[in-house]
């Protein structure tokens, strides 16, 4: 190798990661859910690093077993990267484990925070990104995306490409694929295209198929949203 | 800088072989130093096509394997002399190919200063199709005008978009070109073909080309020499639009309206 060039350099980057927050010390509990999680998405989360956090419990003074909480999360796929908000004696706990010790958030959730909290695990890293996902080129046929918070897409999805969020999905141009919003059980989402001629629509669980798809009340190449009626998927022009 | 193009479709028998020649030629004739590699081992006939077969005697598998040296295996044309083809095995299978063979042998020619490097691809999105697209600057996606080749292709651009070196490598993009080939007018016009509308509604790409239905790309093909060259045919017109669109120029599209009569010439609607 040419003496020359450089070897190495070091380059500041940011990556959204998600947080586990822990509100229980319950590790067979946690197991459970964290499987229920991944299997949502398995593709999604398979290998995904991910930071926990052990703030809250902290608070309450049960200060949960390190190895054990690190083995629980490497056995459901995913890649512990990080604690936060850890005891001296956990820190060490995870630097034993080679897993680095991240500051604790300065802002401290507030009970009613945490009430809220309590019923979602993993919580994306809160940063410009992390509630809305865009893509800006077509999603071809094969090709499946999952987004944690919002989805928006300002190209057109091919029919036989999926698109998942957790939210609500944007689509400013023609959605042929299959749409899914919701995918944790978020009645509230909704899905908004600009043409809609989707091979499958779906919020939480619901779905219709093309075939059955009530397209009386729409004008092809027009605006539409969809969103939950009780059970039934309602599909409406924006005017 | 080298620049290098895969032409591929997800679907077989739609005109890629055709293309591959077609344009290598048209590039090597507007004076750039230009190989075509055959990477359909097992079916190889990028060597007919451009009337090469009686000359080959190593192949690209055997340059992965250390058999023969590039230059050994690289086939001058006989038509242009900035033209060069590196055939495929016939007898070995597709996994015979690795991506680390074919990354050096494509450092090898740029190295030699090619100026393009023509990727024909198999059909197929199995090894051969991927390790063709894999380290692709450009891609020409070859597309009939018919719903399951559309989607093929659409499903082809997708691989582009997520399983390429420069999707890997986080660089930008391949840049992405759609040729419909073996359109035919008069059947788009009775609703048996799409037309080139629906297609690129369907794609949203941008359009190259448009390649007619022609006889003489069998006459060509039968003969060995690349459609291009039959200046008089309207698919060797078509291609030489393509390259020059290509290469920058400024070309309307042609061949996408019927052919109209002596009235329709006259009083025809455009
Ligand atoms: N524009 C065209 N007009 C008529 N026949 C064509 C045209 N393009 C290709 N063909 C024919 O279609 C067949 C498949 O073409 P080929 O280039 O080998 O496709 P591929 O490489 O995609 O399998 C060949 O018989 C070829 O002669
Ligand atoms: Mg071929």
């Amino acid at each position: 190798m040419p003496t020359n060039s450089p070897t190495l350099e070091f380059k500041s980057g940011s990556f959204s990661v998600p947080i586990l927050i822990l509100f229980s010390d319950d590790l067979k509990a946690i197991g459970q859910q964290l499987q229920e999680k991944v299997d949502l998405a398995p593709e999604f989360f398979k290998n995904s690093p991910l930071i926990f956090d052990v703030q809250e419990l902290n608070k309450l003074s049960r200060a949960i077993d390190i190895p054990a909480l690190v083995d629980i999360i490497r056995q459901s796929g995913l890649l512990p990267t990080g604690i936060r908000g850890g005891t001296t004696q956990q820190n060490k706990e995870a630097l034993a484990l080679l897993i680095p010790v991240y500051s604790a958030h300065s802002s401290t959730l507030t009970s009613a925070d945490t009430q809220a909290q309590k019923q979602k695990i993993i919580e994306p890293e809160p940063s410009v990104n992390a509630s809305a996902t865009i893509i800006t080129r077509p999603v071809r046929s094969g090709q499946r995306l999952y987004a944690s918070g919002d989805l928006i897409v300002l190209a057109q999805v091919s029919a036989g490409a999926e698109i998942m969020a957790e939210g609500n999905i944007h689509v400013y141009n023609t959605l042929r694929g299959r749409a899914l919003a919701g995918v944790q059980g978020n009645v509230d989402a909704r899905i908004f295209c600009s043409d809609l001629q989707a091979e499958l629509i779906s919020i939480a669980g619901n779905y219709k198929i093309s075939e059955d798809m009530d397209m009386s009340d729409v004008v092809s190449k027009k605006s539409v949203q969809i969103y939950l009626q009780g059970h039934t998927l309602i599909i409406k022009d924006i005017i | 800088m080298t620049r290098i193009i895969v032409v591929t479709s997800g679907k077989g028998g739609v005109g890629k072989t055709t293309t591959s020649a077609a344009i290598a030629m048209g590039f090597a004739k507007k004076g750039h130093k230009t190989a075509v590699i055959d990477f359909d081992v097992g079916l190889r006939n990028l060597d007919l096509i451009m009337g090469c077969e009686r000359r080959v005697v190593y192949d690209i598998v055997n340059v992965i394997y250390g058999e023969a040296t590039l230059n050994q295996a690289l086939i001058k044309d006989k038509h242009c002399e900035n033209l060069y083809i590196l055939p495929a095995s016939q007898t070995r299978d597709k996994d015979a190919l690795s991506q680390e063979g074919v990354g050096q042998i494509l450092e090898e020619l740029a190295a030699k200063d090619f100026k393009y490097i023509v990727c024909d691809s198999p059909a197929g999105i199995e090894k051969g199709a991927h390790l063709a697209m894999y380290f692709a600057d450009d891609a020409f996606v070859v597309t009939n005008p018919e719903v399951a080749s559309v989607r093929d292709s659409d499903r082809m651009l997708g691989i582009l978009a997520s399983k390429s070196r420069r999707a890997e490598q986080n660089l930008e993009p391949i840049k992405e070109y759609l040729l419909l080939t073996r359109y035919s007018a008069e059947r788009v016009k009775i609703g048996e073909m799409l037309s080139v509308a629906d297609v690129q509604d369907i794609l949203s790409l941008h359009l190259l080309g448009v390649i007619p239905e022609s006889k003489s790309v069998l006459t060509a093909s039968n003969s060995g020499i690349p459609v291009i060259l039959d200046e008089k045919s309207d698919a060797g017109q078509a291609y030489a639009d393509i390259v020059a669109r290509y290469l920058g120029e400024d070309k309307p599209h042609r061949f996408i309206e019927e052919k109209k009569g002596i009235f329709g010439k006259f009083f025809g609607s455009k």
